[in-house]
């Protein structure tokens, strides 16, 4: 009332964005379970059996 | 630098974002997880793939995407749900003060469609442009805003945000919360 409809859209607009922010950041900054840190070093380990390292020929 | 390092180093530092990302579209911890985990493998596999000096972060969060909706088209229950019937069945735990709202945020967010919900983490959140975010789904930058917009929309609704909710209340300590809380994430 006290302010045009495109200030209060504005306002909003940042208060939902900013709340997403919130709730995205909360996992962000959760730390990262075991697994996946496991999981990359799986991967490097049988990267390193192979010879030609990452050349992959189809034939 | 004498030779390029291997882009797969990079991997490891994007993945807290890419299992946030992943958890705002399958709202489900568990899931989140293990396609976090498809993600890696098949981009560890097909790294040939990345151009290097390109966005990893974007690139993973394609890939990522792309195994969201291709396991939502094979099992076509549960997902894509406009009623919000799972969020029904999310466990509501009354949180300390502040965060009440943040709780009820979270609830509203959860009943958008995927594609609303993508659009506005990967804009509103991840601080993505509105250009990176039309790569990684695959659509039109005017796609890409106007699902973001009528997301927000809904979450207005929703939330009944008029400008005097008491939700704004809280804002100062979202602000507080963002600006102290890593809100930069690049």
């Amino acid at each position: 009332m006290t302010e045009p409809d495109d200030a209060k859209d504005d306002r909003i607009c940042a208060l939902i964005d900013d709340n997403l922010k919130r709730v995205y950041s909360d996992i962000v900054q959760e730390e990262l379970p075991d697994r996946f840190k496991d999981l990359l070093a799986v991967l490097k380990a049988q990267d390193a059996d192979k010879p030609g390292h990452g050349s992959k020929d189809p034939l | 630098m004498s030779k390029h390092p291997d882009p797969r180093e990079e991997m490891l530092d994007h993945l807290p974002a890419l299992r946030a990302f992943a958890l705002s579209l399958t709202r489900n911890g568990a899931t989140a997880d293990d396609m976090v985990q498809d993600t890696v493998v098949k981009a560890w596999t097909n790294i040939e793939k990345f151009q290097v000096g390109t966005n990893m972060r974007a690139w993973l969060f394609t890939i990522l995407r792309n195994t969201y909706y291709s396991s939502r088209r094979k099992l076509n229950r549960e997902v894509s749900d406009p009623d919000g019937i799972m969020t029904n069945s999310l466990s509501v735990k009354p949180d300390h003060d502040g965060r009440l709202n943040l709780t009820d945020f979270r609830k509203a967010f959860e009943t958008l469609p995927d594609e609303q919900r993508e659009a506005l983490i990967l804009v509103g959140a991840a601080g993505h442009s509105y250009e990176d975010a039309a790569n990684i789904c695959g659509v039109a930058v005017g796609t890409i805003k106007s699902r973001a917009n009528r997301g927000r929309a809904k979450l207005t609704e929703i939330l009944a945000l008029d400008g005097d909710s008491p939700m704004e209340i809280t804002d100062n300590a979202t602000m507080a919360v963002v600006a102290g809380g890593g809100g930069v994430m690049r």
